[in-house]
């Protein structure tokens, strides 16, 4: 098992953010992380990537604790989020061969021109990363994100402002990497359609609970709907719970 | 992280600026000021008219390094990457010692400047009056400097933005109470006494001393380095507690955002 997360529960003075969380992960399994805002699902991801403690519980990645064996698990996973960016003054391969370097990458002069063309960037090397525009920027946290071959990838929104022609062709290349590499990957979105195309598997959060879990078919057959997106909405809205179900 | 450091300074107009211009332009104040004072002083004194030189430039070693550690970590705040650098397998101590000789270098360079316009605009030669003695005294500057910095820092790790403030004015809070400008002595016995706690009080008095004639006994800079060292494992401490209290808090993940 490639992740394994167990009664993760994280409470801040007088909020519950997650309440007894359990989800499994497999290698080359794409696993999509939904919830309404405020769900848990970023305090999930950053438990998973050992910058936030939680209460209690336990998450083992490869079957290692991220908080105890970060410096073995840091070279195995990485993260991308709309929230974060690459530093804005440094030019396109600085910003990479930063992060090569971070990860200790020997071969990093080979690696970077080889994801620069992956993701159409190529001509784009030596200029600014401010003045990217926002889909190159994406495509250029992908590419940070692919340096180290991580066996785990983290997508906190990873297509968050990006316009449906971008959308896809990032999505198009994200399932072609980790279908050639069999990562796995915990993917969260709004983006229902881009969630249902991706995705292996759902798991529903909502105030920290997990409600339901399964394919995107399996979920629309339990909430009665003909969307992800309904489903979505009725679970926001505080539909019917259903105990969580792996299908 | 070092590297990554020095690309900035290729094309960066307002780091260009903080190296060059800003030392650049207080040391012509001071120095103006110093040949101005000196001028209405008799030659016994003017002596150590020349110490408000010389002070102001090692003063700027401190300054320098502890702006070089905690201006590094606000930045990859500012720029939304700290969580990027985090989840990478760069240990916090790593980041922090890149941070350390980025200072050490930063400092280097402007130090090397403004003795040679000492030198050359104002002649005053700063290498010849003091010798070998700069080396000691502004290697315990700088380690107080990174000091400083760890401890700015871990509070900016727990504060985020409501901490910037500190960056700017931890080195002032220290200025009063080093004598930089003038003898311990001159403090009311309070602030002698906290005077005497800080390792950057003896610096500027072992320079002093040198000036003096009295060339630098070792207990100035000894002093300096115990209580550098000291003071280097309490503030280390706190940084390593202040940092497991973020990532357990919650304010780890949400620097940048408040």
């Amino acid at each position: 098992m490639l992740v394994e997360a167990r009664n993760l529960t994280k409470v801040y003075a007088d909020t519950k953010a997650l309440d007894n969380l359990s989800f499994d992960l497999r290698r080359g399994e794409i696993l999509g992380l939904l919830g309404p805002n405020g769900a848990g699902k970023t305090t999930t991801l950053h438990i998973l990537l050992g910058l936030l403690e939680p209460t209690s519980g336990e998450v083992l990645i490869t079957g290692l604790s991220p908080f105890k064996d970060r410096s073995t698990i840091a070279h195995k996973i990485n993260f991308s989020s709309a929230y974060q960016t690459l530093p804005q003054n440094l030019k396109v391969n600085e910003n990479l061969l930063t992060f090569a370097r971070l990860y200790g990458i020997q071969d990093a002069k080979k690696k970077i021109p080889s994801l620069l063309e992956l993701f159409e960037l190529s001509h784009l090397q030596n200029r600014i990363t401010g003045a990217l525009s926002s889909g190159e920027k994406t495509k250029l946290n992908l590419a940070k994100c692919l340096l180290n071959d991580p066996v785990l990838l983290i997508l906190d929104e990873p297509t968050a402002s990006l316009d449906p022609d971008i959308s896809e062709k990032v999505r198009s290349t994200i399932q072609r990497i980790q279908r050639e590499r069999n990562m796995g990957i915990i993917y969260t979105s709004h983006n229902m359609f881009e969630v249902e195309n991706l995705c292996d598997r759902i798991i529903f959060i909502h105030r920290g609970k997990r409600i339901i879990e399964g394919t995107a078919g399996d979920i629309q057959k339990s909430f009665e709907t003909v969307s992800l997106e309904q489903a979505f909405i009725k679970i926001a809205r505080g539909g019917e719970v259903v105990v969580g179900e792996k299908s | 992280m070092l590297i990554r450091y020095l690309y900035l300074h290729k094309r960066s107009v307002p780091r260009f600026f903080e190296i060059i211009f800003w030392p650049v332009m207080d040391l012509l104040v001071w120095g103006f000021l110093t040949l101005y004072v000196q001028g209405m002083v008799d030659a016994s004194l003017s002596k150590f008219v020349v110490f408000i030189l010389y002070g102001m430039i090692f003063w700027d070693i401190l300054y320098r390094s502890q702006q070089a550690v905690t201006i590094s970590i606000m930045e990859e705040i500012w720029h939304q990457n700290i969580l990027n650098i985090l989840v990478s397998p760069l240990h916090i101590w790593e980041w922090l010692t890149a941070t350390f000789l980025y200072g050490l270098l930063k400092t280097a360079v402007i130090t090397v400047i403004l003795m040679t316009i000492t030198r050359f605009f104002y002649h005053f030669d700063m290498i010849k009056e003091l010798g070998l003695a700069v080396i000691p005294l502004a290697a315990n500057l700088l380690l107080f400097g990174w000091v400083l910095g760890i401890l700015t820092s871990g509070l900016l790790l727990i504060w985020g933005y409501s901490a910037e403030a500190l960056i700017w004015g931890v080195p002032y809070l220290m200025q009063p109470v080093s004598a930089v400008f003038y003898p311990l002595t001159v403090l009311p016995d309070g602030l002698q006494m906290v005077a005497k706690a800080l390792p950057s009080t003896y610096v500027f008095e072992g320079v002093r001393a040198v000036m003096r004639g009295e060339g630098l006994h070792p207990k100035y800079f000894l002093t300096a380095f115990g209580l550098n060292i000291l003071f280097f494992i309490i503030s280390a401490t706190f940084f390593e507690w202040l940092y497991r209290k973020a990532r357990a808090s919650g304010r780890l993940v949400r620097l940048g955002m408040y």
